[in-house]
């Protein structure tokens, strides 16, 4: 025991080291995680699996937002609940700082989970109706005293809601007492709390209107700059992915896609999934619709319980052919791309990857 | 696997058999009156919908869009909600002075209504099949048989795969997509003059979204539909619609073809909602922001609603209603069919 414990101070100490700005502070190497689907009551058998997330890679540097986008059912959340650690991964690790944390359990889990938070979608769900503001935004210091003591907690939450934009004076307020835009705000307090690294946001803003998205999107990289965060930022609408990112990640069917910095994916996308996705997404210009292309896909996304052999994308894909049926395409720079200096030229799983203009430019 | 094709470009508004607009709201009020007071969700509204045109109907929540909409379908829970004036005229006929049998005649067979939550909306222990039928049963009296036979016309309709196969399964094995698609095929059984959408494609993902629009817009074609459209989405707005009312804290603060909005706004509310919206083709660094939350319809601020949050507002704002005013050109040319509630119109629309 005392020598698992000395291993935990060295893991504490290794991840209290600062990285640079631009280095990669959160690795993800081949990350999978497999729902089993069992049958029987008694004698549980395994009869498959749902493939949520299905081989993983991506880096996440220090100080910049990682977009991740992709349809409901492509795996998203889940990559968010396995950066956390609150599912166990299948197979891959996450390093943070060196650290997989796929691994860790204990002290040295509850170390790195102090330097990576997150930011829930619902804002009327994830805020408990029963605690006070200054109770919900204070619990993270129950769990980790040693960041605020505990005569200055009140003070310290305090500091939180103003620096969201929150009057100081709501702390005794419960969370009914806010809209969806503040509560919002409360999450992200919370989120702050423990003055984390990293932070997850899974859809921060799908759930609030228009006029009060702007608000929050505005927010959080003020934040960013401010305490120099790093973000990995999951959300369905492409168009408010485009705005905060800097690298994008587009998923389908528990695996990525494409990814590159945000131009090379919004005006030069090489994979035909990406090219559909953008292609749909509604441009509010009236002037646009009489010119732009729009690629419709047919059908729906296929069931991760039983994904398509070879390529995921290829029975909803209007260039598919018999390869795509049998060799899974890998994500990297594609061959005809390699060594080219274009922005075409960049992580893409597609046998057929060309590039093709759908957003309009403007 | 896909059709790649060109968007249509905007049709011009069609006249139907007999003159005047198909759906005409006039002077509209609804009020919930609730424990802490009276909320007025709806505040003198006044639009119009004409054969074969789409109304899009622009808002955030409690703008009172919704309820609008549930008023003129005739589906408005009363009491809490109440009606103390105006007029719903379709074909020129005052709908709330009906008999509510004479209102059933027309809900359902001619004007119709789908909803934003599919899974909700459609009963989970009744098969498709049965749900698609009863319209024809109730309607027209059908026997189950042919009742049937109808649904699975209609499921192909609406290019649901394999209908005949899918016609006894349950709302719970359909996507998404697939049952907002049933709802769709639902509104459309008995051929209506007019189909009122409540954010129909607010829950799917964006290549279903692209999907069930499409289908909507080539029914609409082909039967000459009136369509009004719900939404909060300016995305989906600027590919569909014809004309556009913007709603405000119950009443509409702007009014005018949809090209016309996107490109000279004349209300700061309008141009706020355009301005904070991400856009895809373009990335700026900050995102403008309309300041504060939109107002508690127990308590709405005095004068017009939206003073503030309006980078605009003067003294006046404060006093004083600003009324729905034609909107003309700087020299005083018209500008059809564009109006604006704002005491400062030219300036927000002339710069």
């Amino acid at each position: 025991m005392a020598d698992l414990s000395t291993n935990d101070e060295a893991v504490a100490a290794a991840l209290d080291a600062p990285v640079g700005r631009g280095e990669p502070i959160l690795q993800v190497r081949g990350l999978k995680k497999h729902f089993p689907l069992t049958q029987g009551i008694l004698f549980k058998k395994q009869v498959g699996a749902v493939k949520a997330v299905d081989g993983v890679s991506f880096d996440l540097y220090q100080g910049e937002t990682l977009g991740i986008v992709g349809e409901s059912g492509c795996g998203k959340s889940t990559v968010a609940k396995l950066l956390m650690n609150l599912e166990r991964a299948t197979a891959g690790e996450v390093f943070y700082k060196g650290q997989d944390i796929t691994k860790l359990s204990g002290r040295a889990l509850k170390a790195v989970r102090r330097n990576i938070q997150m930011v829930f979608q619902d804002p009327y769900t994830s805020l408990n109706p029963r605690m006070t503001v200054g109770d919900i935004i204070g619990e993270p210091f129950d769990i980790h005293p040693e960041v605020a003591p505990k005569g200055d907690r009140r003070r310290k939450v305090q500091e939180l809601l103003d620096v969201v934009g929150l009057n100081p004076e709501y702390i005794n307020r419960y969370p009914h007492q806010f809209s969806g835009g503040q509560r919002q705000r409360i999450g992200i307090a919370r989120g702050l709390a423990l003055n984390p690294e990293i932070i997850i946001c899974d859809e921060p803003v799908s759930a609030l209107d228009v006029s009060v998205q702007a608000q929050v999107i505005n927010l959080m990289e003020k934040l960013q700059d401010e305490f120099n965060l790093s973000y990995v930022f999951i959300a369905h609408d492409l168009s408010i992915v485009r705005h905060i990112s800097d690298r994008v990640g587009v998923m389908y069917l528990g695996k990525m896609a494409e990814i590159g910095t945000d131009e090379q994916i919004y005006e030069h996308p090489t994979h035909p999934y990406t090219q559909a996705l953008l292609s749909a997404v509604p441009v509010p210009d009236p002037e646009a619709r009489a010119h732009r292309e729009r690629i419709i896909l047919t059908g729906d996304v296929p069931s991760p319980a039983n994904p398509p052999s070879g390529c995921s994308f290829r029975t909803r894909c209007w260039k598919a052919q018999d390869k795509c049926a049998t060799e899974v395409p890998v994500l990297a720079v594609p061959q005809r791309f390699q060594g080219e200096d274009t922005p075409a030229a960049h992580f893409s799983a597609c046998h057929f990857a060309e590039e093709k203009q759908v957003v309009p430019a403007g | 696997m896909s059709i790649t094709d060109k968007t249509a470009a905007v049709p011009a508004p069609r006249g139907g058999d007999h003159t005047g607009p198909l759906l005409e709201v006039k002077d509209l009020h609804v009020e919930f009156h609730t424990r802490d007071g009276v909320a007025k969700a709806v505040n003198g509204v006044n639009y119009s919908v004409n054969a074969g045109e789409t109304l899009a109907v622009l808002g955030e929540s409690g703008s009172g869009k919704s309820v609008t909409a549930q008023a003129v379908m005739g589906i408005l829970d009363m009491p809490p909600g109440k009606i103390p004036q105006g007029e719903i005229l379709f074909r020129g006929e005052d709908m709330l002075k009906m008999s509510e049998e004479e209102r059933r005649k027309i809900r359902g067979r001619k004007i119709a209504m789908i909803f934003q939550d599919a899974l909700s909306s459609l009963n989970p222990v009744l098969n498709v099949g049965y749900q698609l039928g009863e319209m024809f049963r109730v309607h027209h009296g059908m026997s189950k048989k042919d009742a049937k036979v109808k649904a699975i016309e209609l499921m192909d309709k609406v290019k649901i795969p394999a209908a005949k196969a899918r016609v006894n399964d349950y709302p719970h094995q359909f996507s998404g997509g697939m049952r907002q698609r049933i709802m769709i095929a639902m509104a459309l059984a008995l051929e209506p003059d007019l189909i009122i959408a409540d954010e129909p494609t607010t829950a799917l993902d964006v290549t279903v979204q692209a999907q069930v629009m499409d289908l909507l817009a080539e029914l609409q074609q082909e039967y000459n539909m009136g369509l009004i459209l719900i939404t909060h989405d300016l995305g989906v707005v600027a590919d569909v619609a014809d004309k556009i009312a913007v709603m405000y804290a119950g009443r509409i603060v702007e009014q005018a073809p949809v090209h016309e909005l996107y490109k000279r706004p004349a209300h700061p509310y309008t141009r706020g909602l355009l301005d904070s919206i991400p856009r895809l083709d373009q990335k700026g660094q900050e995102l403008y922001a309309i300041k504060g939350l939109p107002p508690n319809l127990l308590k709405v601020p005095t004068g017009c609603a939206f003073n503030p949050r309006c980078p605009k507002a003067d003294d006046i704002c404060r006093t004083e209603i600003p009324a729905l005013v034609p909107v003309t050109e700087q020299d005083g040319a018209d500008l059809p069919g564009r109006k604006s509630a704002c005491h400062f119109w030219k300036e927000t629309i002339h710069g």
